[in-house]
């Protein structure tokens, strides 16, 4: 049986593992580095799939049911610039150990490790819950003109843009039975403490109310025509909507519509890439014996697998570099 | 490609990306500072990858 495990499964084995230093006479590189390129071209094909999608459904969505603007800018945009700094940390501890500075190596390697943490706990513990409790609310198109006050599709026609079907914001209330009441009650109570208003919660058993957002406080004034990378702060003003006149109603998570869809998966895949590459990072920083220990036997090999956990790290952070601009700023 | 390789062409797209960021926020009117400082991060960019090209020359091959 051992002998089976060595002859079919040598990598299972101590047996020494050719070309992890020097490069191969053929390829004219060292394995890992033909073996980076060949994941990086199927993670190419992934991630090019998704976006390929995601312009197709965005291009064959009906007028007024792809949103925008929902995404917080300025946190994306820090995301981003964390991420670019990243990359720079990660080469430099590449050259740190191309110079033998194991110190320096060290050090940009925890930047680079803290980076990715920074990002990833941003996306976790502000971004998405932030999502998950914003609530939109589609108007059926026959019942729209009762909500002409939040909706402003007079003003949009006349401006010659798309029409608006969704009032979105706080839910304070929500019809009986739904999944949403314990939410809405939660948010009744915060906006009765900030507002000292205790008119959010109606006697009738099928409305939906919603403590909207600026674009559907004022849907008619022309600030809201216009992207704004500082987010606008939500507005006192209230939205009482029967349940009858609603074609969907939901969080903005991914059955909230095509977009969140799109967006919590695409920015999910991505997020568990960032996760790798930190793993990765803690084991090459870590006294592991693939890790910093393999310095003291062989430095220039520790400097490879640093050279490949780097090439993978730009690759993602390449992506996000892509993600960005498609889902918060177009 | 090594690397040095992907990290120039990374620096490039990013500064391609700070650019188009800044003339999105010109644009649409989003905010004149931010496009502001998009330019500045392009043109710090932009040093930072001749600075890199030059003192990488003799360190990664």
């Amino acid at each position: 049986m051992s002998n089976l495990i060595t002859k079919y499964f040598p990598f299972f084995t101590d047996a020494e593992v050719p070309h992890t230093v020097s490069a191969r006479p053929d390829t004219g590189l060292y394995s890992a580095k033909l073996g980076i390129w060949l994941f990086l071209a199927s993670e190419v094909m992934l991630f090019g799939g998704l976006f390929s999608a995601y312009i197709f459904l965005r291009i064959g969505a009906e007028p007024g049911y792809w949103p925008s603007g929902l995404l917080n800018v300025p946190v994306g945009t820090m995301n981003t610039a964390i991420l670019i700094v990243s990359s720079i940390t990660v080469v430099m501890a590449w050259a740190a150990l191309k110079m033998r500075q194991l110190g320096k190596y060290k050090l940009y390697m925890l930047v680079t490790i803290i980076c990715g943490l920074i990002f990833l706990t941003v996306k976790l513990s502000y971004e998405w819950p932030a999502k998950f409790n914003h609530f939109g609310v589609f108007i059926r198109k026959d019942a729209a003109s009762k909500y002409e006050e939040f909706l402003g599709n007079k003003h949009l026609q006349d401006a010659g843009q798309n029409p608006r079907w969704e009032i979105s914001g706080h839910l304070l209330d929500a019809p009986k039975g739904s999944s949403y009441s314990h939410q809405a009650e939660h948010n009744a109570e915060h906006f009765a403490h900030e507002t000292g208003r205790h008119d959010a919660v109606t006697p009738a058993e099928n409305d939906y109310v919603i403590q909207v957002d600026a674009v559907n406080a004022n849907p008619s004034d022309k600030e809201n025509d216009r992207p704004h990378f500082w987010p606008v702060p939500m507005s006192t003003k209230l939205a009482v909507i029967s349940a009858a006149d609603v074609e969907s109603a939901s969080v903005f998570a991914p059955r909230h519509s095509t977009y969140f869809a799109t967006y919590f998966l695409i920015t999910g895949l991505h997020g568990l890439h960032v996760l790798g590459g930190i793993l990765v990072f803690l084991y090459l920083w870590l006294p592991f014996p693939g890790g910093t220990k393999l310095y003291k036997t062989n430095p220039e090999h520790l400097a490879n697998r640093v050279e490949i956990a780097g090439l993978f790290w730009h690759f993602v952070d390449l992506v996000w570099i892509f993600v960005f601009p498609i889902f918060y700023l177009l | 490609m090594s690397l040095k390789a992907f990290h120039l062409f990374f620096i490039l797209v990013s500064i391609l990306f700070s650019a188009g960021m800044g003339i999105w926020a010109f644009k649409t009117g989003a905010s004149d500072g931010l496009g502001w400082g998009c330019c500045v991060a392009a043109l710090l960019m932009v040093g930072y990858g001749v600075s890199f090209v030059n003192k990488s020359k003799s360190i990664i091959t």
